[in-house]
């Protein structure tokens, strides 16, 4: 099962001697710190409020990207993201009225999707992620609630077959129609392999 | 008796005011759109997939390929993803070339944006007034990278060359004491003709909420009174040195965008003007990095601004020579799914000055 990765593990060997260590003490003073303070703070606020809506359970793993602005990252329960989107959005406490970013990813196990939220009332970040099942790789579409995901979902669906259901077109968009297969699958066998 | 019924007008792919190969069906009744269907991906040519077996440094090259008008931020936004998961420490000279090569290579691709706009706006004497101020950019620029067009210039931790010789960073001086001139000469030719403002103002708008809800990025968003700027919410690299200002508009029309881009211009010759003045005499242009990168395991999504708007990148990162995933999240791409809406209920006759509103490359749209 491939996890998703811890950030704040060592910088590889490669570039252990190139690269100044970052060793900060762990004193009040630094902002570092405390920005990653805030942000935990921030992470835990907002698993708070998606649980006290939607149970528990809705929540397989969050946790705070440092390679994302410093960005939450919650993994929900993958059936439920569009209601989750919906909440995101409206909710008068989140506001995540900007969905910046939506691609999948084939991790072999399970086939993910990445969404990227930002909120222009509030100026936070937040990822989110869900885990589809392979053998039938379907999940609701967030394009009722924003639009932008449109093609990007469709973007998805050409290169990865993740099917996004109740997404108003959902047809290839950058290859042709007659195209078999998912290129961006680690699977993939391509038409002429020397090509 | 007449009879009358809807007409399909084909545009595309092969066709100048595309700017490359877009294809749209348009459905009109009479003079009115009705109906409007982009179609792309004929420039599509893996990027994501061909980046799964290239290493990071052979990924940026690609780069030069998608926003084929701005490939010198198209490099930085990859070499910025890498640096990130990596934590690496850029050296000062490194950070102020790569400023440097980024807000000309900005102006550069807005000039050709003024100059083909308003081509496909019927004008034709812009164009070469526009294209005699970006030949001196891509001179600056072959002299620094070897290209006019496809640089290849930044690598992970640095650039890969330094100034050719000292007189070059006078002759970068020289342009940008010149630019200003030349912006004023744009202005009184083009800004203050009344066919021009006629054309364009009041035409092809949007609303605050329309455009953050399309996720448009750039000028797009910015002519709706939201000073979202990656530059100034997102910062990176040196930007929070240099006094700059993120101009905005509320109108959301054609002219509101036009306006924007013009003073766009003007923001970068202020850039590059504090970036000559402060610029290191000497020292690395590379951070010390072995010859095969390797990232730690993790995740990174991050952003720049370009010319069109945000370009994010994710890499998931294996420890591996090669991404796991790479995705670009390409602002003509996002931008241009508004089009359809813009067009539908408008006449024929402004349906190419909406297109070319929006800024799309298909380098980039099509990935």
């Amino acid at each position: 099962m491939a996890k998703a990765p811890d950030q704040n593990r060592e910088a590889s060997k490669a570039d252990e001697h190139h690269t100044e260590a970052h060793h900060t003490p762990e004193g009040a003073n630094d902002p570092e710190a405390e920005r990653l303070k805030e942000a935990e703070r921030f992470r835990d606020e907002i698993v708070t409020w998606l649980q006290e809506r939607f149970g528990e359970a809705i929540i397989v793993e969050a946790n705070v990207q440092k390679g994302m602005y410093l960005a939450p990252m919650l993994v929900i329960q993958s059936d439920m993201i569009a209601e989750v989107a919906r909440f995101l959005k409206d909710d008068p406490r989140t506001r995540f009225d900007f969905l910046n970013d939506l691609h999948g990813i084939d991790m072999k196990e399970t086939l993910d999707v990445f969404y990227f939220l930002q909120s222009f009332t509030t100026g936070r970040f937040l990822a989110l992620k869900v885990k589809v099942n392979h053998a039938s790789p379907h999940i609701p579409s967030v394009t009722p609630i924003w639009p932008s995901a449109d093609w990007q979902e469709r973007e998805a669906y050409d290169l990865l077959g993740i099917i996004f259901d109740g997404h108003p077109n959902l047809r290839r968009i950058l290859l042709t129609d007659e195209w078999e297969g998912h290129p961006l699958r680690k699977d993939y066998v391509p038409y002429d392999e020397g090509v | 008796m007449i009879r009358t019924e809807e007409m399909l007008l084909n545009v595309g792919p092969q066709h100048p005011s595309t700017h490359g190969v877009f294809r749209l069906l348009v459905k009109l009744d009479g003079e009115t759109i009705v109906d409007a269907i982009p179609m792309i991906g004929y420039l599509h040519r893996g990027t994501e997939k061909l980046a799964e077996d290239l290493t990071y440094t052979q990924i940026i090259p690609y780069t030069d390929r998608m926003d084929y008008l701005s490939a010198m931020i198209g490099n930085y936004s990859v070499v910025h993803a890498v640096e990130t998961l990596m934590e690496i420490t850029i050296p000062e000279r490194a950070e102020y070339l790569r400023v440097i090569a980024m807000e000309l290579n900005r102006i550069a691709s807005h000039l050709v944006w003024f100059g083909t706009y308003l081509l496909d706006l019927g004008a034709i004497t812009p164009f070469l007034y526009a294209f005699r101020e970006r030949e001196k950019i891509l001179r600056l620029f072959a002299e620094l990278s070897g290209a006019r067009l496809t640089y290849n210039y930044m690598r992970i931790g640095g650039v890969k060359w330094d100034i050719p010789d000292e007189g070059w960073l006078d002759r970068l001086q020289a342009f940008v004491d010149a630019f200003e001139g030349a912006l004023a000469e744009f202005h009184e030719l083009v800004t203050g003709n009344e066919i021009v403002k006629a054309r364009l103002k009041g035409v092809g708008a949007y609303d605050r909420e329309t455009a953050i809800a399309y996720g448009l990025t750039g000028v797009n968003l910015r002519c709706t009174g939201v000073p979202y700027d990656v530059r100034k919410v997102k910062p990176y690299s040196i930007y929070d040195r240099f006094d700059f200002e993120v101009p905005t508009r509320t109108e959301g029309d054609l002219w509101a965008r036009y306006e924007l881009r013009m003073e766009e211009m003007n923001q970068s010759r202020r850039i590059l003007k504090q970036a000559l003045q402060q610029f290191p005499s000497k020292g690395p242009i590379v951070a010390k990095l072995p010859k095969l990168i390797r990232p730690p395991a993790g995740e990174a999504y991050v952003s720049v601004e370009m010319p069109r708007g945000e370009q994010g990148v994710y890499v998931y990162s294996e420890g591996k020579p090669q991404p796991y995933r790479l995705h670009f999240r390409r602002p003509s791409f996002v931008n241009l799914q508004i089009l359809p809406k813009l067009l539908i209920g408008e006449s024929v006759s402004n349906m190419v000055a909406i297109l070319g509103g929006i800024d799309i490359v298909l380098g980039e749209v099509d990935g």
